[in-house]
This record gives structure tokens, C-alpha cells and sequence, in this order.
């Protein structure tokens, strides 16, 4: 099966785990950092990691997608509105310690559930042994390709219209109206009329006078 | 233990998952790690179907996890506009702040 490595770990066990430690050690900095542009840093670097896990998992093309959509778009947003919103950092961690000891608990007790459901006596290898890995010449990208533009196809339309409504959405809700410009209005300068504009003061002549 | 299994990733997913919900309880004040947080709720989905994809030989879960990236990116770009339309309207994005709507 696969060499081992140093300790007699096999060398997939060794990068799952190197990958596993950086996903839960940089996710664990992200709730817990103190500035949000630190946040933010600590997710792109959770997200190459599991890039990394992807890729033992033969994941190839979704890996890269990550990478490329996750950490170069969507977490550069996130860096865009975070440096141009001024927040209180202070007001923003308010009730953290309040609530830490209540959402440990519930973490760990949700934790030791999905554990004792996910564990090796129902998933381990005996019960769901491991696939063959693909020669060289396997494409991930042609075979998520073959089925994505055939069985899914439908999906992957909607997929589209979606991501159309999410740009229209977002530019609609970023589009700020002008305030300070002057604009005529043709229609109401066509509907005027002369009692709009025109008042007749009726009052009498004045007497005496001048002469 | 000795040999990777489906167990280690699903085991991974879930520990990731707990961490973002533990995230959401403790940072209920700041939108913005709010939505960090769902992005990592997403990430432990998508490895629990890469996962199973993969012991299962069945292409049918990165197809899905494709689509769950299209609809993630969707959710970010809405959700951070709304959180700048927010902000420019209310000078804070501090959620115990927004009770408009409390009666």
C-alpha cells in the first residue's frame, strides 16, 4: 500500500495531519483574534490548508478553485470592507468572556456528539475501505467537467442566474444616489401653469399723492 | 489509526464546524467575524462531501460542492454590501444596535 514514512506513519497521515493542525489551529485564531483584518488573514490561511486536503483527497480542480475564488476574491472583499468601515474594537468584544464559558460547553458537548457518530468504529477503514488512487494520466477537471455539463447541467444554469442576481443585487444595494445635483424635470416644467406661478393681487389705488 | 480513513476528514469537518458555531457564540457583536464564521461553516460542509466523494468513487459530491462555493461567493458579495449599506446608514455594525424592528 502507501510507504511510510518517519515514525511508521504513512507519508498521507503525516500531510493530513500537518494540514488538519494548520485548518484547526488558524480557524481557532479567527474567532478568537482581536482585529478583524488579523481575522481575515487567519481564514485565507485556513483555506489553503484545506486547498492542501483537498488535494490528498484528489480534489484537484475544486482545491484550486478555493484558492482562487475563496482567498482572491471573497477574502479580499472581506479586507476591502473591513479597512473601509471604522470600527470600535473594544464595543466588537464586548461579551466575549461573558459568553465563553457557555459556549465552550456547548462546543465541546456538540463536539463529543458528532465525534462519537463520525468515529473510526462507523467510518473507520474496515467499514469504508479506501479507493484506488487514479494513475497519472487521470483528469480531475475532465471528469467534474463530463458531469457537470451533462447530469447537472440544469443546475449549473441556475448556478449563473444566481450569480447574476447576486451582482445586480450587490451593485444595486452599493449604488448611492446623488444628492447634490441640479436636474431639471421636463415633465413637471411642461405641466406647469399660470395660477402655479402668477398671483393677482387685486387692491385698490392709492389716493392723494404725488401731484 | 494507522492508515487514513473517511473517519479522520469527517472528524476534521466536525471539530472545524464546532469552531465556527463556538465563534458565533462568543463574537455576537461583530458582523463582520459573524460572516467569517458562516465561510467556515461552509468549508466544513464542503470537506464532510469532498470526503465522502471520494470514498465513494461518486463525482456527484464535488458537484455539489461546486455549486455550494457559487452560492457562498453569492451570500459574501450580498452580505458584505448589505453591511456597507448598513454601516453608511447607521455609523455601526454592531448587532445589538440594529432593533429597529423590535417592537
Amino acid at each position: 500500500m502507501t510507504e511510510t514514512g518517519t515514525m511508521g506513519l504513512p507519508y498521507d497521515l503525516i500531510i493530513f495531519y500537518l494540514f488538519a493542525s494548520i485548518v484547526v489551529c488558524a480557524s481557532g485564531m479567527v474567532i478568537v483574534a482581536r482585529n478583524p483584518v488579523h481575522a481575515v488573514l487567519f481564514l485565507v490561511l485556513t483555506f489553503f490548508a484545506c486547498a492542501g486536503l483537498w488535494i490528498l483527497l484528489e480534489a484537484e480542480f475544486l482545491a484550486i478553485t478555493l484558492v482562487l475564488v475563496y482567498v482572491g476574491a471573497v477574502m479580499v472583499l472581506f479586507l476591502f470592507v473591513i479597512m473601509m468601515l471604522d470600527i470600535n474594537l473594544a464595543v466588537m468584544k464586548e461579551g466575549f468572556v461573558r459568553y465563553l464559558g457557555i459556549g465552550t460547553v456547548i462546543a465541546v458537548a456538540m463536539l463529543g456528539l458528532m465525534t462519537a457518530v463520525l468515529g473510526p468504529e462507523h467510518f473507520g477503514i474496515d467499514q469504508v475501505p479506501a479507493p484506488a488512487r487514479h494513475g497519472p494520466d487521470y483528469s480531475n477537471t475532465e471528469a467534474l467537467g463530463r458531469v457537470l455539463y451533462t447530469d447537472y447541467v440544469y443546475a449549473f444554469e441556475i448556478a449563473a442566474v444566481i450569480l447574476l442576481v447576486a451582482i445586480i443585487a450587490a451593485i444595486l444595494l452599493g449604488l448611492r444616489k446623488p444628492r447634490n445635483r441640479k436636474l431639471q424635470d421636463a415633465g413637471t416644467q411642461a405641466m406647469v401653469r399660470k395660477e402655479d406661478r402668477l398671483r393677482i393681487v387685486k387692491m385698490d389705488a392709492e389716493k392723494g399723492g404725488h401731484s | 489509526m494507522s492508515t487514513l480513513s473517511l473517519s479522520h476528514f469527517l472528524i476534521l469537518g466536525a471539530i472545524l464546524f464546532t469552531l465556527s458555531f463556538a465563534g458565533i457564540f462568543l463574537n455576537r457583536k461583530n458582523l463582520i467575524v459573524l460572516l467569517m464564521c458562516i465561510e467556515l461553516m461552509l468549508l466544513a460542509v464542503n470537506i464532510n462531501f469532498i470526503a465522502f466523494s471520494h470514498f465513494s468513487g461518486d463525482m456527484a459530491g464535488q458537484v455539489f460542492v461546486f455549486f455550494i462555493l457559487t452560492v457562498a461567493a453569492a451570500e459574501a458579495a450580498i452580505g458584505l454590501a448589505i453591511l456597507v449599506v448598513l454601516f453608511r446608514n447607521r455609523d455601526t455594525i454592531n448587532v445589538a444596535e440594529l432593533d429597529d424592528l423590535k417592537g
